[in-house]
């Protein structure tokens, strides 16, 4: 025990200031997303690397439940639905009865290049090609994989918040 | 090279690479034969994939690589387009039976002699009679409909329970299915159902110049984008004969290693967490965003995706990051030397990992088990120590072996291999030779086939590719994930069903890296 905490004093506190933000008057997010997210993510057929960006994410430098998200291990318990990959076909239909299990008012941000438009993907036969042939989304965040600090952005915008750069 | 009771049933070229290749055709009766003795002589099968070479050949050919004590024995058959079917190797390599379900899914030609003919890779987003790697697929009449109709064996006794979980997880991870049936809390079968990230990648790889098939082989399994970029890399390079500088090598080797380092530490978290000790998951939680963060800094990106081109790497360090680097790496050997002492010390995390998920070594010899999970198993194979490609046949690297084949020996293992990198990482930025880290390569002309291998952190990856005029004309990227997932089914028999997370995520399989 003595050494947990050993390592734990020595490791101190990592978490980093989230960005600055402000309401958004202009958000179309409803006012219960304020400070408070339940977050389900579905991988529909991606390589891999947003998981990775994801799970970083939830680590102590991003701390996530100080913005009142975490991620949630049902959709019934979730306000916004994150997709990453290219959506195979394969995986369509249970990605869509997901967000149908999901109670409203909900939101999809799809997360990543391929989820964005197919990325490195396009094209192929097995898959539908983005998340918005799939869903409604209402925000995309690009990159490959998007870092953690693009992903919480994103996630601070879908609560409502402005996010200044 | 093949041993005189293989050179009988045909004639073996040595190809002109570094890596020792034997390749040869076989009549398809000499199929299982030469097989069963590689088998015997202890060798493994490495992949196994097919051709539509109607155009060329009129036939279909069946592709097999096999690994012998002295390098790869690479095999092909010809496959009649009138009957299209071909000898099982099930029997011989149990691994042999996923991959033949997969190519009659892609390719339509049946292996004979197995019981098992239900679908693997195909659900139902296209017509069981078309096959996406002929030619002429259509690309029509595609579905995104479930596939409800899959035949897991049913539960023969009314005191067992069921237990269907995904393809979509309570976890942030990759989807897969997996059906369970239970006694009480105890786990009797275990039946996986893969397939949901199949994205069509062999295809999609048609036609594709170097540099966008570069692009595409490093997001075939983002957690190993150096393993396939780099294994990419090495096949392009046979096929144009093209000399890799010296810098590049040695950089290479440096982000294989940092790979390596990045998913040991999370992975080591992971269990970890699923062990119930949530110190474990922060504290390396936060060594391997640091660790990240050196990659953008350093490299350029944090998984080092697209730093290994064929004829080089992408980036360059300079002394000042070199020495950042080393001080990094001993920073963190401390770290892990104190997390190491806490974690083989803590009963309560030693209750849950000992004993539990066991995979004997006979077992493991069986099943030609190899990675992380087969020398945990004690089964002593290491690409970087057998057959060393540059830089590591100068480097000496020991390996890392346990033989339990517990969940505490894969932990045991990735402790062991974390130290090994760093020593590794140290060398290499005191060993790194000058020079350019890039030479372009002139591809136009570029014909005819190569194979990349390289031990990937979580085993190796193998990457078998045909070039014509300048253009992949067909590929095949193997993830060790083939080999070593049927083996997570046996590994939780016997073990309670809360065990399975953590079962699961000590092996921590790719599912992209498989279902391609």
């Amino acid at each position: 025990m003595y050494r947990i905490l050993r390592e734990v004093l020595r490791l101190g506190k990592v978490g980093e200031k989230p960005p600055r933000t402000q309401r958004d008057p202009a958000s179309a997010s409803p006012s219960c997303f304020r400070h408070s997210l339940g977050i389900r993510h579905v991988d529909a057929g991606s390589c891999n690397g947003c998981e990775l960006e994801l799970n970083a994410l939830n680590g102590p430098h991003y701390n996530l439940e100080q913005a009142g998200f975490r991620f949630t291990a049902s959709p019934r318990h979730a306000d916004v639905l994150t997709v990453s990959g290219p959506v195979t076909r394969h995986m369509a239909a249970a990605l869509q009865d997901c967000h149908t299990a999901m109670p409203a008012p909900r939101r999809v941000i799809a997360i990543g290049d391929c989820a964005c438009d197919g990325g490195v993907f396009q094209g192929s036969y097995a898959v539908v090609g983005k998340v918005a042939a799939v869903l409604p989304v209402d925000l995309q965040i690009s990159g490959c994989p998007p870092d953690p600090d693009a992903l919480l952005r994103g996630l601070l915008r879908i609560s409502g918040e402005q996010v200044n750069s | 090279m093949p041993s005189p009771a293989l050179r009988v049933l045909t004639d073996f070229k040595r190809w002109a690479t570094p890596l020792p290749v034997w390749s040869g055709r076989l009549h398809a009766a000499d199929w299982p034969l030469t097989a069963r003795h590689i088998r015997t002589q202890g060798g493994r099968l490495l992949a196994f994939w097919g051709e539509d070479r109607r155009a060329e050949e009129s036939a279909y050919l069946v592709h097999a690589a096999f690994l012998i004590a002295t390098g790869i024995v690479r095999t092909e058959m010809v496959v009649d387009p009138a009957t299209a079917v071909y000898p099982s190797l099930t029997s011989i390599f149990p691994n042999a039976l996923r991959m033949e379900r997969a190519l009659y899914d892609l390719l339509g030609i049946r292996a004979t002699g197995t019981h098992d003919t239900r679908p693997w890779l195909r659900h139902a987003a296209w017509p069981a009679d078309r096959f996406p790697l002929r030619t002429d697929f259509p690309g029509t009449d595609l579905d995104v409909a479930a596939d409800r109709g899959y035949a897991f064996p049913p539960t023969n006794s009314p005191d067992l329970h069921e237990i269907p979980v995904g393809p979509i997880h309570a976890g942030i991870i990759e989807p897969g299915h997996f059906r369970f049936q239970v006694l009480g809390e105890e786990i009797l079968r275990l039946e996986e159902r893969f397939g949901y990230a199949h994205k069509g990648v062999e295809r999609l790889f048609r036609g594709l110049d170097g540099a966008a098939g570069a692009r595409l082989a490093g997001r075939i399994s983002g957690d190993s984008t150096v393993a396939y970029a780099w294994s990419y890399a090495q096949a392009v390079e046979q096929v144009a004969a093209a000399r890799v500088p010296e810098r590049a090598q040695w950089l290479r080797a440096l982000c294989l290693e940092r790979e390596r380092l990045a998913n040991h530490l999370g992975d080591l978290g992971a269990i970890g967490n699923d062990a119930g000790l949530a110190f474990a998951l922060t504290q390396f939680q936060a060594l391997k965003e640091e660790f990240l963060r050196e990659n953008q800094r350093y490299f350029g990106h944090r998984y080092l995706m697209d730093r290994i081109l064929p004829g080089g790497v992408a980036f360059d360090l300079a002394a000042t990051d070199i020495a950042a680097l080393h001080g990094a790496g001993r920073a963190l050997e401390t770290a892990i030397g104190h997390l190491q002492e806490i974690l083989a010390e803590h009963g309560g995390l030693r209750d849950r990992v000992v004993q539990v998920g066991v995979v004997s070594p006979e077992r493991a010899a069986y099943l030609g088990l190899m990675g992380v999970a087969g020398r945990a198993s004690g089964q002593a194979w290491d690409l970087r120590v057998q057959f060393p490609p540059s830089p590591y046949d100068r480097l000496q690297v020991r390996m890392a072996v346990a033989m339990d084949g517990d969940v505490a020996a894969r932990m045991a293992v990735r402790f062991q291999e974390i130290s090994e990198s760093l020593r590794l990482q140290e060398e290499i930025l005191r060993k790194l030779p000058d020079g350019h880290p890039y030479h372009p390569l002139d591809l136009r002309e570029a014909a005819g086939e190569g194979i990349g291998w390289v031990e990937g952190w979580r085993g190796e990856v193998f990457f078998w590719l045909r070039m014509a005029q300048g253009n992949i004309r067909h590929c095949r990227p193997q993830d060790p994930s083939w080999t070593l997932w049927p083996v997570l089914e046996e590994a939780v028999l016997r073990d309670i069903v809360a065990d399975f997370p953590l079962i699961n995520k000590s092996f921590n399989l790719s599912y992209s890296g498989h279902d391609l």
